[in-house]
């Protein structure tokens, strides 16, 4: 295992320290360092295929590290204490950590087997141990922000892809998360439909003190919400600024050139 | 050839004791099968190679081999190691475990057929391990698998007639048992024939029904 090389501090939500992942002889994260601070709605940007993803999913611990330490909260997640050192962390202390994280994905991931109502009530009642009707008035008022308290009892497959994505931002958020991970939730949305999920996430980042990270691809959503915006490629944070800088004036070569195709690409 | 539909009508009687022994034996042997195969596909897929590599090559060793050298084997070989059942209940296991290894196959086709979203998301939600089997994973497979497993045990049935080899008298043998008293074959083996026939075709509408309450439903 590797050494933790800073002590937790509760001033950063989001801590990656020397993070390196791999997959084969596939170097994805080299020693990846950043942090993100409580409240703060981080975008990360940069070409697909470079890992925005991974780090990700390293947050929500669908993916192990292979070197260097996450902290979030000021507990590290990927390691956990015993008797004076630091071992990997089994499921028990994954389980307690992953209740302050929550993450919507790019292909929705609604449960087909529930309906609307029951893909949020289930993990605040399974999880959190709230009762059913407690769960479901949360439920309702998650619904009902989103625009959905219409589709309580519908099927999720029934509804429209924009509609599946506002779902699962109420499941997530139902389970009163300390930091949101956004998965290019509107890249498999017809065009149409990306607006409304995406005024959504904008009222919560607004309303709420929930600490954002998002890989996002729609670059005026970005400026207007980001706090911060890292560009990242080959396994490391190039360029971080606040969104009026970094998309009017970047510091950075391969920032400029991915601007420009991303911009280009989305006419 | 003198074909006499009498003789099928007194076989009748004969046939029903035999078809009962057949139903224990399948409905017996069709139980095991759909446990079992749910063992051996959950430990199929453990991290441990410790158990998921032995229990790789039970499974396609039994399924390698005939159903007959399997019935004999248990037959001469339980008694051997001290456990004496019946020869209808040595039947009924050597079905099962057989069966097991079709519905093991099944069942993990079934489980890898969930997308791997429903468990990264469960996972998102921070549900249990047992959770995500028990309210995500399991809810979705089976109404995959029941087709399958509905088709086997109709199979299952048919393979009945096996257990003759290890005196386990069911229709074809209660058919055969009357030919060598009468010395007149054809109407009991008809008879039992059209007893397969007819039971086979009554759990294929069964199966069908089955599925249409928790098969597979399409949105
Ligand atoms: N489970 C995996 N096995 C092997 N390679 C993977 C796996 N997940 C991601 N990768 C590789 O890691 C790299 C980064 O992937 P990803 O984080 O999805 O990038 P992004 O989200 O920026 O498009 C890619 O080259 C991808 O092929
Ligand atoms: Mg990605």
């Amino acid at each position: 295992m590797s050494e933790p090389y800073s002590s937790p501090s509760a001033d950063v939500m989001i801590q990656f320290d020397r993070v390196v992942k791999k997959f084969g002889d596939h170097v994805v994260l080299r020693e990846l360092n950043f942090s993100v601070k409580p409240g703060e709605f981080v975008t990360l940007i940069g070409p697909s295929g470079s890992g925005k993803t991974t780090i990700l999913r390293l947050l929500m611990t669908l993916e192990q590290v292979d070197g260097g330490t996450i902290q979030v909260c000021g507990d590290y997640l990927s390691h956990m204490q015993r008797g004076g050192r630091f071992v990997p962390a089994d499921e028990r202390y994954l389980r307690a950590r992953r209740k302050r994280i929550g993450m919507v994905f790019q292909q929705f991931n609604l449960f087909p087997n529930m309906n609307v109502l029951q893909n949020v009530t289930e993990a605040p009642v399974r999880s959190l141990g709230l009762s059913k009707a407690d769960a479901a008035e949360r439920a309702r008022d998650l619904l009902d922000m989103v625009g959905l308290s219409d589709k309580v009892q519908a099927h999720p497959m029934r509804l429209s892809g924009g509609q599946q994505q506002r779902v699962a931002i109420a499941r997530a958020l139902a389970m009163r998360p300390q930091v949101l991970l956004l998965d290019e939730v509107t890249s498999a949305l017809d065009p149409e439909l990306v607006a409304g999920v995406l005024s959504v996430l904008k009222e919560i980042a607004r309303t709420t003190d929930i600490t954002f990270l998002c890989v996002t691809h729609e670059m005026q959503f970005a400026r207007d919400v980001s706090d911060r915006v890292m560009m990242f490629d080959k396994g490391q944070v190039i360029e971080d600024a606040p969104p009026e800088q970094l998309f009017t004036q970047p510091a950075h070569e391969r920032t400029r050139s991915f601007l420009h195709a991303v911009i280009d690409r989305s006419g | 050839m003198n074909f006499e539909w009498s003789g099928v009508w007194d076989a009748m009687p004969t046939m029903l004791d035999g078809l009962l022994v057949a139903l224990t034996a399948t409905g017996i042997g069709y139980v095991i099968a759909l446990v079992l195969g749910l063992v051996f596909a959950f430990m199929r897929r453990s991290e441990s190679r410790w158990i998921s590599m032995p229990v790789g090559f039970l499974v396609e060793f039994i399924r390698s081999t005939p159903l007959l050298v399997q019935l004999f084997f248990f037959f001469y070989v339980l008694p051997l190691i001290g456990i004496s059942v019946s020869p209808l209940a040595t039947g009924a296991f050597a079905l099962g475990l057989h069966y097991a290894t079709y519905t093991s196959e099944v069942y993990r086709a079934g489980i890898d057929g969930v997308p791997q979203g429903q468990w990264e998301a469960s996972t998102a939600l921070n549900l249990s391990t047992r959770r995500t089997w028990t309210n995500v994973i399991l809810p979705q497979a089976i109404p995959r698998v029941v087709p399958a497993l509905g088709n086997y045990v109709i199979a299952m049935f048919k393979d009945t007639p096996q257990l003759l080899a290890i005196t386990v008298v069911e229709m074809l043998g209660g058919a055969i048992a009357i030919g060598s008293e009468t010395f007149r074959y054809s109407e009991p083996i008809a008879a039992a024939g059209l007893v397969y026939l007819v039971v086979a075709l009554l759990m294929a509408w069964v199966a069908r029904m089955v599925e249409r309450r928790y098969g597979q439903v399409r949105v």
